[in-house]
Formats: structure tokens, sequence, C-alpha cells
């Protein structure tokens, strides 16, 4: 039996062992207390590798290009960022690259630096600052957002010349897929429940 | 019984309950597994989220009516503000993408102050009409909230994409900052709000 205080009510729930699959909710007020997750340590590894992968793609690869009456313009990810910066909208370039490039990139590497060491049963040290820190950026990573924008921007600017997508763009689309499984594969309990046994 | 009325503090980050010290001690009180600072609630939830939403709100005025592009085409100057964006779309044959960035960038920011300063009164009148609804309310808004940065988003394409020499020059325009920080400010609202608040009320009011 697990005590949980619900953290959107405060409700003190009981909670027994959970089977596979199953998620526990808050009897007053259906918030998500748990949710157990298969082979959650060896799932999320291998998407987040699955994720700097494609993140050194997306990085080095053309992101889109535009041809008008002959001439092929080419950007990748970080130009917008560039010329945004350029423009003296430094606050508004900080603020894409900071949600759309650093904070994916710093999670997935937060993540490593956590679940490798876990899987060997020797957590690493730091472990639980670390993942406080990883928790806390989780509502600031917006790249499934920039998808969004992306689809936008090719619709407002399809009428005016052809859009050629790069292997950049494709990279960062399974990108979004990736990182949103490695999330949900994610135990946040297990983890700090392993950190309890090795203090 | 909530952990309050037992005498125990549910940690934020990683949700273990520990036993709440007595608040005359003074110091601050640490959770023993992951090390984060023990609240009760959310610290000076209601003033700071009233704060945050204020300003957020004074934020929206500007992001509307000041140009979030600027296009230079051929030597003539075009400013758009978010709604002439939307009208540009409706009236081309894109109706939805319209609604797209409509939702996203007019209808989803003021929804979520409206609603958020609703809960607020609620909680400050100790209201204890439907604590499950509105509870129900917080997840939307604090869920939906990050879609507005969308339209931030196509500014950045358009501005890499279309470059001077080619055809036109597109440059962001000054609500483009207004409007990032009506989402940025909107989101650190929807964080500060405890929505345990709403059911200390109900305990409150069965006392």
């Amino acid at each position: 039996m697990n005590l949980i205080a619900c953290h959107e009510c405060d409700l003190v729930n009981r909670i027994p062992p959970l089977p596979r699959r199953a998620a526990a909710r808050c009897v007053r007020c259906g918030g998500l207390l748990l949710r157990s997750k298969p082979d959650s340590v060896d799932r999320t590894i291998a998407l987040t590798l699955a994720g700097i992968v494609l993140f050194l793609v997306a990085c080095s690869f053309p992101f889109l290009s535009m041809e008008n009456a002959g001439i092929v313009q080419e950007t990748a990810l970080f130009t917008g960022i560039y010329n945004l910066y350029k423009q003296k909208m430094v606050p508004l370039a900080t603020l894409v690259l900071i949600t759309c490039v650093l904070v994916p990139l710093f999670q997935m590497l937060c993540l490593l630096y956590i679940m490798i060491p876990l899987k060997r049963n020797r957590p690493a040290r730091h472990t639980a600052p670390v993942f406080r820190v990883y928790l806390h950026m989780q509502p600031w990573g917006l790249m499934e957002v920039y998808l969004i924008g992306i689809l936008v921007a090719l619709v407002k600017l399809g009428k005016m010349a052809t859009i050629v997508p790069g292997l950049s763009v494709i990279a960062f689309g399974l990108l979004v897929f990736v990182l949103a499984g490695a999330y949900s594969s994610l135990d946040p309990h297990l983890v700090w429940e392993r950190l309890e046994k090795k203090p | 019984m909530s952990a309050k009325q037992l005498g125990l503090v549910g940690c934020h980050e990683c949700r273990l309950l520990s036993r709440q010290r007595r608040p005359e001690s003074g110091q601050e009180a640490y959770c023993p597994r992951c090390g984060a600072t023990l609240h009760l609630r959310k610290p000076n939830s209601i003033k700071r989220t009233w704060a945050l939403l204020i300003a957020a709100f004074i934020f929206y005025i500007p992001a509307n009516v000041l140009p979030i592009t600027i296009t230079t085409s051929l030597g003539s100057t075009q400013s758009d503000t978010i709604m002439s964006g939307v009208i540009y779309f409706l009236l081309h044959g894109s109706p939805e993408i319209a609604l797209v960035i409509f939702t996203a960038s007019i209808f989803i920011p003021i929804c979520k102050l409206v609603v958020m300063a609703y809960l607020l009164v609620s909680v400050q009148l100790k209201s204890s009409w439907r604590p499950h609804d509105r509870t129900q309310l917080y997840r939307i808004v604090e869920g939906i909230g990050r879609w507005s940065m969308v339209d931030i988003y196509v500014v950045t394409i358009l501005v890499a994409l279309v470059k001077l020499g080619v055809f036109a020059d597109i440059e962001a325009g000054p609500a483009a900052l207004y409007f990032a920080s009506v989402v940025v400010i909107s989101m650190f609202a929807a964080q500060s709000f405890d929505p345990r608040l709403i059911w200390d009320a109900m305990e409150e009011n069965h006392e």
C-alpha cells in the first residue's frame, strides 16, 4: 500500500500495487496519481538515444528551402532565430532558442544522465536535483507547437513560392513524436523510489 | 481526509508525504527524498497569480493593436496585426488556417485570462460550487496555454524564409514581443495557481 496526496486537491489516497498498464486516479477530483509503465527505464533510454540522433540531424541539414523564379533559398533550423536576432528582437530570438532547441536538448541529456546509471542500479550523483530540473523544464519544451507553426507558415507561403521541406524538418517532426514517447514512458515515481532505496 | 487535515505535507516535486513541521519553527522544510522545499500550498498563490494575470492582460492590448509582421515588397510596406492575418487567411481561401490562428492567438489567451480570474475569485469567495468542474477547468487552461505560442513560431519561420532580394522582406513587428510576453506570463500564472485551494474551501465549509 502506498499513500499519495493528490497534487490537485490534497486528498490522501491509498494505492494498492498497480497491475501492468493501469492508472490510479484520485477518488475525489479524478487527478492522475500514478500510472504503471512497463519497461520504463529501457524504453526511456532507447527513445532518448533516438532523440539525440534526430536532434543532430535536425541541426545539421537544410530545414526548409524556398524556390521562386529560379532562385532557391535554403534555411537551417537556426536561420529564423538568427534573423530575429539581427532585427534587434533579441528576447524573441532567445525565447525561440530556449523553447525549441535548448530545453529539448537539455531534457534529453538529463534523462540519459539519470536513466543509464539507474538501469545499472547505481543512481548517479545528484540524480534528485537533476531530475527536479528536468521536471521543471517540462512545460517549456514547445517543439510540437513549432511543428504546427511550420505547417501554418507553409500554407501562408505556399501560394507565393514552392517550399521544399529538407531532411532537417523531417527529423524535427520525428523528434517531436520520439520525445513525446520518451516522456510518456518515463515513470517519475519509479525514479524517486529507486533513489529512496539507495540514498 | 486531505493531507493538510492529517498534518502531512505532500512534496510538490516527488509527491512523498512527510509530517508537517509546526509553523512556529520558522525555518524552511525540505523533502527528505528529493530535497525540494516543502510547502503546504504553493506560496502566495493567489497574490502571485493575480499579479501575473494583470500583467498578461496589459500586454494583451499592444499585442493585438500593434503590427506582428512588417512586410516590405517592391518598396511598399505593409503592417499586419494578428487579427488582420486571420482576415487575410479567411479571404484567401484558407479558413482552416484562419481558425488555427484565431484560436491560438486570440481566443485561447483571452479565455485563459478570464478563466484564471474566475478561478481566483471563486477561491477568494470560498465558493463550494462544483469543485470538480473547476478543477477540470484549471487542467484544461493549464494544458492549452502552450499552443498560443504558434504565432510566434510562424513569424520565426517567415522571417527565416522571406529575405531581402528575392521578392519581399518580412520583419517581426513589436506586437510579437508583447504577444510572446502574454503567453509566457500566463503560463507562469497557471503554474503559480494552486488547485488545492479550490478544495480547501470545501473542507472548511464542511466543518
